[in-house]
């Protein structure tokens, strides 16, 4: 027996590291890393830190995280702040968001974009005050983020990386309850809100947002204090740890990108189906990188578009794959596939030409020498379940 | 009847001269759940080494090659149903296919449980 594509997988599992020549940099730890090892987490190198792939199995994990709640070490992302006074005007010429038209601790999705249109990654970020702004991007990428942001930064704006922190999320119908515990007064936060809050003399900064479709906060904690937390979270009924093996399920049926994979240079907002990252008054604007390619795209449709799909079978069809054409030729590639747990067969996430962008067209996909019957679904998979509030 | 274990962790029971194949505890412990299998057709004709069945878990994809050469007598057909009997017992229910050894000599190449065990203890 032999992983043929654990290589493949791999690199799902390994981040974005571009494998350019040379020696590859030595592999990181990060603070939680020795209670991962003792509660049998099996690490991996990812984005170039050790982490948990999974504990006690992805498939249990996962559905674990939909029915009650999962704690998440995402330590590996790059927590960022910018701070000064023209920090809109400074953000706002690199990303599509009206971050001036953001109320305080209100978060937002946004992407990083070339002159191209092109996506450099995909991020968070919360206005916490009229001149400072946190954001989150992903850990494969936060170096080439902060080198992209910094030659764009003029010098009454000071951007820091926030390495003195880790970042937890707690993920799952039962995760707000399970952390208001801990942390009392998060439940009144609703989705994509944030706020400082404190914990044993430690200040956290909470956000009620994530990577799994469902309810749940993201915690910026001070890197001294996370084992702490972690524990105390873990002590809750609810609250088991999981894997990244189970995020990446998650994160696909919630029908949410992951960059490197399903998001890239090549790809635009338009073509990702990422559209409402595009904020109004800056699309009229038409002010930020790439804003004349996007608009053309927003009006004419981009040539290739991402979609979902359901696979007929039980077989996965993973990253790599082709979308072929009756003839069987390729015209488009799968970014994202596998099992979906909680929906009970393979699905996946791939680009397709606009023409069999449609919800209910069925393609073929072309996966180690054998085609697979595909039929393209609206997204999310799994519906979503945010906390938008009582109404 | 004796079973033997390859370094890719196939085990073989054989009986006569047909084998039942399978992968190891250790190999479905490693891969996870076990989401999808894909066993030989009856009659193919397999040659020690070649690609035999196809197993899937949550995480990745992974061949499974045949321990000997010979004729495949049966699949497990119970393996489409529930792929996941790899998981809860892979060296009884959860085998892959019988086939009919046309090289017995081929298994003194394997090891044994013993063999296996420290084999396994090593990685």
């Amino acid at each position: 027996m032999s992983d043929t594509d654990l290589q493949a997988r791999g690199t799902t599992l390994s981040g974005d590291t571009d494998a350019e020549e040379g020696a590859p940099p030595p592999v990181q730890t990060l603070p939680l890393d020795a209670w991962h090892r003792a509660r049998g987490g099996r690490m991996v190198e990812f984005a170039g830190y050790h982490m948990p792939v999974q504990y006690e199995g992805i498939m249990a994990e996962h559905l674990w995280t939909r029915e009650s709640a999962g704690l998440f070490d995402v330590s590996h992302m790059g927590q960022l702040t910018f701070t000064g006074e023209n920090v809109v005007a400074t953000l706002e010429a690199l990303l599509p968001a009206d971050i001036a038209g953001l109320p305080m601790n209100k978060a937002r999705y946004s992407l990083l974009l070339t002159e191209q249109g092109g996506i450099l990654d995909d991020l968070m970020l919360t206005r916490q005050d009229h001149a400072r702004i946190y954001m989150v991007v992903n850990g494969a990428t936060k170096y080439d983020d902060i080198a992209h942001m910094i030659e764009h930064l003029p010098d009454d704006v000071t951007l820091n990386l926030m390495e003195d922190h880790a970042l937890l999320a707690v993920q799952g119908p039962e995760a707000v309850a399970a952390l208001a515990r801990v942390v009392p007064g998060v439940d009144a936060l609703v989705f994509m809100q944030a706020a400082a809050f404190a914990w044993q003399g430690h200040d956290l900064w909470i956000s009620r947002s994530g990577y799994t479709g469902e309810d749940g906060c993201e915690i910026s904690v001070p890197a001294e204090a996370v084992e702490a937390l972690a524990d105390a979270l873990l002590a809750q009924p609810e609250v088991k740890p999981i894997g990244l093996g189970a995020r990446d399920s998650l994160r696909l049926e919630a029908g949410l990108p992951l960059y490197g994979h399903d998001l890239d240079e090549e790809t635009t907002p338009v073509m990702a189906d990422l559209g409402f990252a595009l904020s109004k008054r800056r699309r009229e604007a038409g002010d930020f990188p790439g804003a004349a390619r996007i608009a053309a795209e927003r009006e004419g449709g981009a040539v290739l578009k991402r979609v979902g799909l359901l696979v007929e079978g039980r077989q996965p069809v993973r990253e790599g794959a082709t979308v072929v054409d009756a003839d069987g030729s390729t015209v488009g590639r799968v970014t994202s596939g596998g099992f979906a747990p909680s929906v009970g067969a393979p699905i996946a996430m791939a680009y397709v030409p606009a023409a069999l962008a449609a919800p209910g067209t069925t393609i073929q996909l072309a996966q180690r020498g054998k085609v697979h019957q595909a039929t393209v679904a609206a997204m999310p998979f799994v519906p979503h379940r945010y906390f938008r509030g009582v109404k | 009847m004796s079973r033997y274990f390859t370094e890719d962790h196939e085990w073989i029971d054989v009986d006569g001269d047909t084998g039942t194949v399978g992968i190891s505890d250790y190999a479905q412990g490693q891969l996870g759940d076990i989401v999808f299998v894909e066993v030989p057709d009856e009659g193919r004709q397999l040659t020690k080494g070649d690609e035999a069945a196809v197993v899937e878990s949550v995480k990745a994809a992974s061949d499974v090659y045949s321990p000997v050469s010979g004729n495949v007598v049966e699949g497990n057909a119970a393996l489409a149903d529930d792929p996941s009997l790899v998981n809860s017992d892979p060296e009884g229910e959860g085998w892959f296919f019988r086939i009919q050894l046309s090289d017995p000599s081929e298994l003194e190449e394997l090891m044994d449980e013993a063999a296996y065990e420290a084999f396994v203890a090593k990685l």
